[in-house]
């Protein structure tokens, strides 16, 4: 029991997990990426249109070739976040538009695209299925270690996830390994807190800042790429993706801009999410305050971090600002 | 390929070019920009859809005009959705003014229904009308300023981030919505939000959303005239232009964050209000749709000024519902219109650029790589 509540929180959280990394990345550039949702969507839609135009193109599901299949849609998301990411950076790094503004018009085109092309997408290829599964392609993305459902509780906790699971937590590690303890990281951080001082350093400002954001909104596409491919068997169903691009922004504040925490975070957001399924008895209204935790959670850490004002766990200094070396 | 990757840095990082503020331009040169810009907008879109659609672009233009306009009652539909945007636009901005990023608006126009929808629950019966619609107002108003009051409390006790804590508290609102919304369904549980027959606002001259509109009307010009000519107006440039010289000359800066917002919160209690007792007659989750992330762009857009306002309302509302129509006629998925709306903003935001800067290029033995 306890071993299934564990499980399903991890793979609620991974999602979450793959976009605030991908937004701590971009806010540590000093960029609040407010468009994640849609980026999230697009990595999603990208991904499923991959795999359905791979499926379509193989005379029988049967001979589609494991390697392809996850590497097609792999790739179609991280080229479509990334493009998603590009018009991020365009707009707030080369032409210091308001960041605000811009990332929730690309949250508002974002999911427009996701939800257009999934309601869409059998109509434009002229195609005969009745609806988007790619359950063929979803089985290679959930395939997991052949000896893992023998080994009781351990393997259910540890083992028995997709790959994308694991790549969410290597990339967090990564990240935060890269943030903190490389001279990358340390100019990365800086470009955050003060583009001046590094500008004056020699560092290239927006080199860092396009690189970063781009590489985070890349990793935070894998995350719809997830949900749709693994979580929901993949079967796109509009709007299904719901608010967990919100939720990776909040994970960004639970986990105080660390990659590191944001593992557990996710894992705690996952829970919480899933646990009125286990309370008997709830009432469906019930559930919907269930819902608000972690974002009420979310608050308050951000109120305490606040009040307890210590250096290390404030957002990137020039968070949000734009930066002209003219205006220096 | 190195000298490329060079020249391709030194573009973007301004050693071949560099950016050079514009003092002043003049207003047709600024209009101009912006009109070349929903142009080239307008093409790009005009691209989308045909290579989505079999139109042709004009036809394409032509669809949409009348789906946003094409009979009386789309006109009326038209109206009221910019009355209620506008709304929210004017809710936000004079918050946006002051540089407070209150992007929490869905959360504060979903309280003050919430609050309107109480009343008129638990007020109807026992209330007449006349009496029952003031309560109702006022209350919606409270509501909706203290659930702004929140954040900017505590952005100036303890500098929180208001960014962040106007997105959470957006989610919040929604969730205890949601709840009420299931407690108060008919039969409960169901879903199907309650119908609220008390407290409905009157129909004025045969037309339902009439009154909504003249009210937005009324607002308008109100926050029109507090920005541009009150004291407080005054306040909140200076604060938005510069805390610090707001500071030097004496003025409360917290007092006048917190006032403000509490305006800003207020306003979008209104439009809750209009939302609930004027338009739907029910509360769903969904009731405010996305109009708090929206008005942001339409404030924006139209540089704080709540007169464009109308016009950016007005735009951004007949894209929405011309390619709606659009997506109906060829049976495509309605979100196409979302897709049009973020490409035309795209090309607005990026536009304001080349109005606010000059890009002067280096000449050729200059560039330092």
């Amino acid at each position: 029991m306890l071993a299934t509540i564990i499980q399903r929180a991890v793979m609620q959280g991974t999602p979450l997990l793959f976009g605030s990394t991908g937004e701590i990345l971009t806010e540590k550039s000093g960029h609040l990426n407010l468009g994640i949702p849609g980026i999230m969507y697009v990595g999603a839609i990208s991904g499923v249109a991959g795999a359905f135009l791979y499926e379509q193109s193989v005379a029988s599901p049967d001979l589609l070739n494991p390697f392809l299949a996850v590497l097609i849609p792999l790739l179609c998301a991280l080229v479509g976040a990334t493009f998603m990411g590009l018009i991020y950076c365009f707009l707030t790094v080369s032409l210091r538009a308001n960041q605000n503004v811009t990332g929730l018009a690309l949250t508002t085109f974002g999911i427009g695209v996701g939800n257009f092309f999934g309601g869409s997408l059998i109509k434009l290829v002229d195609s005969d299925v009745p609806s988007i599964a790619l359950s063929k392609t979803s089985n290679f993305f959930k395939t997991q270690l052949p000896f893992a459902s023998n080994l009781g509780w351990f393997g259910e906790i540890f083992l028995s996830y997709g790959f994308l699971v694991y790549v969410a937590i290597i990339v967090a590690i990564i990240s935060s390994y890269i943030l903190n303890k490389t001279r990358m990281g340390l100019h990365l951080r800086a470009v955050g807190e003060s583009p001046e001082t590094a500008d004056a350093a020699g560092i290239n400002v927006t080199k860092y800042k396009y690189i970063s954001t781009c590489i985070g909104s890349a990793i935070a596409g894998l995350g719809g790429l997830y949900y749709v491919m693994d979580y929901a068997n993949g079967v796109w169903s509009n709007n299904g993706f719901g608010d967990r691009g919100w939720l990776s922004i909040a994970l960004v504040i639970f986990s105080v801009w660390r990659p590191s925490l944001s593992i557990l975070g996710s894992i705690l957001f996952g829970f919480l999410y899933v646990i009125p399924t286990y309370i008997p008895d709830i009432s469906v209204s019930a559930k919907k305050l269930f819902e608000m935790l972690p974002y009420v959670v979310t608050i308050i850490v951000l109120i305490i971090t606040s009040m307890r004002n210590k250096k290390e766990n404030q957002p990137p200094q020039a968070l949000g600002l734009p930066y002209f070396r003219e205006e220096r | 390929m190195k000298k490329l990757k060079n020249l391709y840095w030194s573009v973007l990082s301004g050693s071949a070019a560099h950016i050079i503020k514009r003092d002043d331009i003049v207003w047709w040169k600024a209009w101009g920009i912006r009109i070349i810009s929903v142009l080239l907008a307008l093409i790009v879109c005009g691209f989308v859809t045909v290579s989505l659609t079999d139109l042709n672009p004009i036809e394409m233009y032509i669809t949409m005009a009348q789906g946003a306009m094409g009979t009386p009652r789309l006109v009326w539909n038209l109206f009221q959705n910019t009355a209620i945007l506008l709304g929210v636009a004017l809710a936000v901005t004079p918050a946006f003014k002051m540089k407070f990023w209150n992007i929490g608006a869905e959360g504060q126009i979903l309280i003050g229904g919430l609050a309107t929808a109480t009343c008129m629950i638990f007020l109807g019966e026992k209330i007449p009308a006349p009496l029952l619609i003031p309560v109702m107002l006022v209350v919606s108003i409270i509501s909706g300023a203290l659930w702004a009051f929140v954040p900017a409390y505590f952005k100036t006790r303890f500098n929180s981030n208001e960014t962040l804590f106007t997105l959470m508290m957006n989610y919040v609102a929604i969730q205890i919505v949601a709840y009420f919304t299931l407690e108060w369904s008919m039969p409960k549980g169901s879903g199907t939000p309650r119908t609220l027959e008390f407290g409905q606002l009157p129909v004025l001259f045969g037309q339902k959303y009439l009154i909504n509109i003249l009210i937005v009307v009324v607002l308008t010009v109100l926050v029109y005239i507090y920005l541009k000519y009150s004291k407080q107006g005054y306040e909140i440039s200076v604060v938005g232009e510069s805390e610090k010289t707001a500071r030097y000359i004496g003025i409360n800066v917290k007092k006048v964050v917190l006032r403000t917002m509490a305006i800003s919160g207020a306003l979008c209690g209104i439009v809750g209000f209009l939302l609930v007792a004027g338009t739907d007659h029910s509360l769903k989750s969904d009731t405010a749709g996305g109009r708090g992330f929206t008005a942001i762009m339409v404030s924006w857009l139209a540089k704080f000024n709540p007169i464009f306002m109308v016009l950016t309302s007005l735009l951004i509302v007949f894209l929405e519902s011309g390619a709606s129509k659009i997506s109906e006629v060829y049976r495509l998925n309605s979100s196409f219109s979302d897709i049009i709306t973020g490409i035309i903003i795209f090309f607005i935001i990026g536009c304001e650029f080349f109005i606010n800067y000059k890009i002067k290029f280096n000449k050729k033995e200059e560039i330092v790589c």
